[in-house]
């Protein structure tokens, strides 16, 4: 007999959970908001989240509210799916890059530079994950 | 110590199949051991040091190592996915160099046609271990997604126009018409490149490379072995390696880890762009090429789109005859990985052993150079330098 439960979390998600110092990520990206790690150090921003800074090799790196705005660095869309979706990179507006998919809008309008904002997600695993649509 | 003239390519072989569904991946990997031995002419116990990639059974050396019973002073079993065996021919130049060993044999095989599996348009499986994965599998990313976006930004930083991308095409297709072994042989034209589906945009069907089945096997010895073979000598003389990381997400997605990579092999060498008669570059998708022509100096950034619809790979005809056995885009991409197969062509053209339609007249110093892994998440890169002695 199986029972499955419909109202997973992120703490139901192997990917998130073999993860346990991304938790903050994942908690707040269920409430809607999309946390960026910043460094102390340097005090720029990096993706995707880390202990150290990519950027200056300092350990002292913060979570900090990202505003979820970004502009489209670039993006594909996948034709031979059904139904067809985007990938693209989104650089956001704390400076780095992150891979995401663009939705709700109309894929041929789509161009490099159009503005964006976040929505959230939920995988299939169980956690939120942050994507892209047309500010 | 460096790479510059200790180690030379005495045995190269491509194994002719392409579709190999009743034989194992250790057998392919076997018998594109023993067809590079028979090609230098040496044998399996002369073999001392034995370099592979995760495609080995058991993703170490260790059982093909105990499958032909080689016995090993040294190995590397070094994973960078397409490009491994470029930097295997590096790190097998420098322990030969160091007599470390005197015979290495590296080696691929896989069969991703026979097994079905959807290469590049069917995002991969993959496990939780990678840290990146939590932060990349939701988006269901395609090779062939990614690269499509790598091209989208070429077009729109430099005006790169699909036809252009398309022109590499043809000039693979060009090549492949006098390969016998070839998977794609037909001779195809930029319209029939720009008119057939996209599959991820900007990217047609036939901007992306075959999936075969199939193997490679590569032989490297000292001088002293070599100029006892009766084989024309192809000498190492530069190369290098890097991993081009996303750079915290500050990532730059013309360029790739063929800037660092071209460099190292370059210095090494002591030769510059001019001086290469013949280039294999690596070409899993036609923007790929564009990508490398400009790092590794062929092209000033922003110019490879220009340089390839003038024709310019296709070889007695351009500036830089490229991938004569019709590469990736047209004859062969074992594993999906093309690493082998440019070294392999690279040496039949020094060798003056391409066929006689693509083969360089006098041609006496080669490039190969190749991306491992996916493209701007990441990815590793290599450059090797040759030279007929």
């Amino acid at each position: 007999m199986t029972t499955q439960s419909t109202a997973k979390t992120y703490l139901d998600d192997i990917f998130a959970t073999t993860y346990p110092e991304t938790s903050p990520f994942w908690a707040a990206a269920e409430q809607q908001r999309l946390l960026i790690k910043t460094c102390q150090t340097c005090n720029r921003a990096h993706w995707y989240p880390r202990i150290v800074c990519p950027m200056c090799g300092s350990d002292q790196t913060v979570w900090k509210d990202a505003s979820g705005k970004g502009t489209i660095y670039s993006f594909s869309v996948i034709e031979r799916a059904d139904p067809p979706y985007v990938i693209a990179w989104v650089e956001m507006e704390e400076g780095p890059i992150a891979i995401t998919n663009i939705v709700d809008c109309d894929f041929k309008m789509l161009k490099i530079g159009d503005k964006v904002t976040v929505r959230f997600k939920q995988t299939p695993e169980g956690r939120t994950v942050p994507v892209y649509t047309a500010a | 110590m460096s790479n510059q003239g200790k180690a030379y390519i005495v045995g190269a072989y491509e194994h002719p199949t392409r579709y190999a569904p009743d034989k194992s991946v250790t057998q392919l990997h076997a018998e594109s051991a023993l067809g590079a031995l028979r090609d230098a002419g040496l044998s399996l116990e002369d073999v001392d040091g034995y370099f592979c990639a995760g495609d080995v059974p058991g993703a170490t050396p260790l059982s093909m190592a105990e499958y032909l019973n080689l016995k090993l002073k040294w190995m590397d079993g070094t994973e960078l996915g397409g490009c491994s065996y470029m930097v295997h021919v590096r790190h097998a130049a420098l322990a030969i160099a160091e007599g470390k060993c005197s015979v290495a044999l590296i080696t691929l095989a896989g069969k991703p046609k026979s097994t079905g599996m959807a290469t590049g348009t069917k995002p991969r499986s993959l496990g939780p271990e990678r840290p990146e994965t939590p932060f990349d599998l939701p988006y269901q990313t395609t090779i062939t997604s990614v690269y499509g976006m790598l091209a989208q930004r070429h077009m729109h930083d430099y005006g790169t126009t699909s036809e252009q991308m398309a022109a590499v095409k043809v000039a693979a297709s060009t090549h492949a018409q006098y390969n016998e072994l070839a998977l794609l042989r037909k001779v195809v034209s930029v319209e029939d490149v720009v008119n057939s589906p996209i599959i991820a945009s900007p990217l047609h069907r036939l901007d992306c490379c075959v999936i075969t089945d199939g193997g490679g096997a590569l032989v490297l010895t000292n001088a002293e072995i070599a100029k006892k073979i009766k084989r024309p000598l192809v000498k190492i003389i530069g190369a290098g390696e890097t991993i081009n990381t996303s750079n915290g997400g500050y990532l730059n997605a013309t360029s790739s880890g063929a800037a660092v990579t071209g460099k190292m092999a370059f210095n090494e060498a002591g030769v510059t762009t001019r001086d290469i008669k013949y280039a294999s570059i690596y070409d899993n998708f036609t923007i790929m090429v564009l990508i490398q022509l400009e790092d590794l100096g062929f092209c000033k950034p922003g110019q490879s789109g220009a340089f390839v619809a003038e024709g310019n790979l296709i070889s007695g005809k351009g500036q830089l005859p490229w991938n004569t056995d019709g590469g990736g885009l047209c004859n062969n991409h074992p594993n999906n990985r093309g690493g082998i197969t440019k070294v392999i062509e690279a040496v039949r053209q020094l060798r003056g052993e391409a066929h006689p339609s693509v083969q360089v007249k006098n041609c006496d110093i080669a490039l190969a150079s190749g991306p491992g892994l996916v493209l701007g998440v990441g990815h590793a890169h290599s450059t090797i330098i040759m030279e007929r002695e």
